[in-house]
């Protein structure tokens, strides 16, 4: 240390250099920039391939795509967008009642788990819905179109009978709910399927409620249920929203179940206890895709596109309601 | 408003586990009483069984009586949720909802007594306690911010704003300084000296000059050994604990030979 004629070629290796760590987190350093480069390269690479293979079909005159395209019927008045428009407005309508019927009913079940049960049997709960949401949904259209449709028919008349004046729950002209393949079966089919991502999500999230501010709310005289709104779900405000866009997301692009349960048909009605009225663009490119020629395909993916479309603005719009009250959010 | 609290044999349990054994001791109205004693010993255990929040504990439970001006808490008639809306409690960290802003948070527990209250009386109020706690000439032009944007110091005379807001008979605190530094720290004792000309004050601390500052009497847990219960050791004024306490265990503690 004392030594100052020593020349720089001849100095000893420094002590404060590199470190054994170094090219490891170096590495590491690549690897994740590189998932995340990945990610948005196949987002770029699937709305490219959208809108390329979609663009053949747009651009083209209605009429000359009516008439080589099996299933746009000119004749009908049919043209693309307006297929489009009744297959968006089938989506929406049955991912609705999905979440409607389906949210409510998940986070009562993450709650019970998460706040309710004891503890053997929340465990036990949640092994069960965890479970449940990696059954096909090929299983749930099977079971939805021999169990759950014949066993809800039923329900559908009393609802027609008593709640027709309802626009909603108008029945056919006849009176009669003879079929139960209609959109409400396909939502409640949905729901079921969404209810386990949903409480699986919500419950993480209402376990991560810091002990803190629970305690805060029971010690102010708060019963657990005052306590759940005060402390739990502010806390868990954006999970929530979260877990109900990750179940919607579901609904919206499920196919198999809609397949099997709906009696498909293009309109856009608003009554959902009548058959050949909905279909989803999902449930529809899979109908028509086998039978499809080469333009007949490209209409399919522009409907495709649409499906895309709407799953983006969905994902926008959480993360605008999310972010507005980001301040007042847990996280602070 | 200011209750006196009477504890007659109180054993704590978590399940089968005996945390704090056979304590009975006097709580004044209109006073501090200091719990001090080494960690471990069962203070801040026995603190929550004054307004029963030992029990949101799974598994935990109480033996013996807790008198509340001759009413025992843990009688047959009593409901865990009145007692605490009676018994306020004050936590080690501070605990603002973090979603709610500084006025909310201050009304949060009337919200739930008295579901609707005026507009001007909800002001008064915040205002009123927001003055209790010596908390309202700094945070009077940000009352819709969040309660999460204060300091430490501040958001701790909140949450004790908050707990005065439904004006207990009886404020316990549990180390309510020890995330705090000395000038908020001395905030929240000045604070103490003042709200116990209205309401019954029970404080644990682990800092033996806080409690020989703030408190009229003061109370010794201690512990023989690591799985054994915590118990009372003596109790008696503040003065004679700090110069003549007649345990040896307690002056060993006080002058710092161990603990």
């Amino acid at each position: 240390m004392t030594t100052t004629d020593q020349s720089p070629e001849t100095a000893p290796p420094s002590d404060y250099g590199t470190h054994p760590g170094a090219a490891a987190n170096h590495a590491f350093k690549w690897v994740s920039t590189g998932a995340g480069s990945l990610i948005l390269i196949t987002l770029a690479a699937v709305a490219t391939f959208l809108l390329m293979e979609a663009w053949p079909a747009v651009s083209m005159p209605a009429a000359e795509l009516g008439e080589s395209v099996s299933f746009i019927k000119p004749e009908d008045g049919q043209s693309l967008l307006e297929i489009v428009g009744y297959l968006v407005y089938g989506t929406i309508l049955i991912s609705v009642i999905a979440l409607l019927l389906g949210t409510p009913v998940a986070i009562g079940i993450a709650l019970f788990i998460s706040h309710f049960a004891p503890r053997k049997l929340a465990q036990g709960l949640g092994y069960l819905i965890d479970l449940l949401a990696a059954v096909p949904s090929v299983v749930y259209g099977l079971w939805g179109v021999a169990v759950l449709v014949p066993f809800l028919q039923p329900f559908y008349q009393f609802l027609a009978d008593y709640l027709g004046w309802i626009p909603i729950f108008a029945p056919p002209e006849s009176g009669e709910v003879f079929t139960g393949r209609v959109a409400l079966s396909a939502g409640i089919v949905l729901a079921i399927m969404i209810i386990p991502i949903i409480s699986a999500v919500s419950r993480e999230v209402f376990l991560q409620t810091p002990k803190l501010h629970e305690e805060a709310a029971l010690a102010m005289g708060a019963t657990r249920w005052e306590m759940i709104r005060m402390a739990v779900f502010p806390f868990g405000r954006s999970g929530m929203i979260g877990a109900t866009m990750l179940g919607l997301g579901r609904a919206l692009g499920e196919t198999m179940a809609v397949l099997m349960i709906i009696s498909p048909g293009l309109t856009f009605s608003a009554n959902i206890l009548q058959p050949n009225q909905h279909n989803t663009i999902a449930a529809y490119i899979a109908l028509q895709f086998p039978e499809a020629n080469a333009l007949g395909v490209n209409s399919l993916i522009a409907m495709g596109l649409a499906l895309f479309v709407i799953t983006l603005l969905v994902n926008m719009l959480a993360r605008w309601v999310v972010s507005r009250r980001s301040e007042f959010s847990g996280a602070n | 408003m200011s209750k006196r609290i009477d504890v007659n044999n109180l054993n704590v349990y978590y399940s089968s586990f005996l945390a704090v054994e056979d304590v009975s001791l006097a709580i004044e109205p209109k006073s501090v009483t200091a719990f001090i004693g080494p960690s471990g010993c069962g203070k801040s255990t026995f603190l929550r069984t004054l307004n029963r929040m030992h029990e949101v504990i799974p598994g935990a439970r109480v033996e013996g009586e807790v008198l509340v001006d001759g009413v025992n808490l843990y009688g047959d008639n009593v409901d865990p949720v009145t007692v605490r809306r009676h018994v306020g409690m004050v936590f080690q960290r501070p605990n603002p909802f973090p979603t709610m802003s500084i006025a909310e948070n201050v009304l949060a527990g009337v919200k739930l007594n008295n579901k609707r209250i005026s507009r001007s009386d909800a002001d008064d109020l915040v205002e009123s306690s927001l003055r209790g706690a010596n908390l309202w000439e700094e945070v009077k032009d940000r009352l819709d911010k969040p309660g999460s944007s204060l300091s430490g110091g501040q958001q701790q005379r909140l949450c004790i704003a908050r707990a005065i807001a439904i004006q207990p008979d009886v404020l316990l605190m549990d180390e309510p300084c020890s995330a705090l530094d000395p000038i908020s720290t001395l905030a929240i004792e000045d604070l103490m000296q003042e709200l116990k000309d209205e309401y019954t004050i029970v404080i644990v601390t682990h800092n033996m000059q806080q409690a020989a500052r703030v408190s009229d009497r003061t109370a010794f847990f201690n512990i023989a050994g690591t799985g054994k219960p915590g118990k009372l050791i003596e109790m008696n004024d503040t003065p004679v604990m700090f110069s003549s306490p007649s345990e040896k265990a307690t002056e060993d503690y006080i002058s710092g030979r161990f603990g």
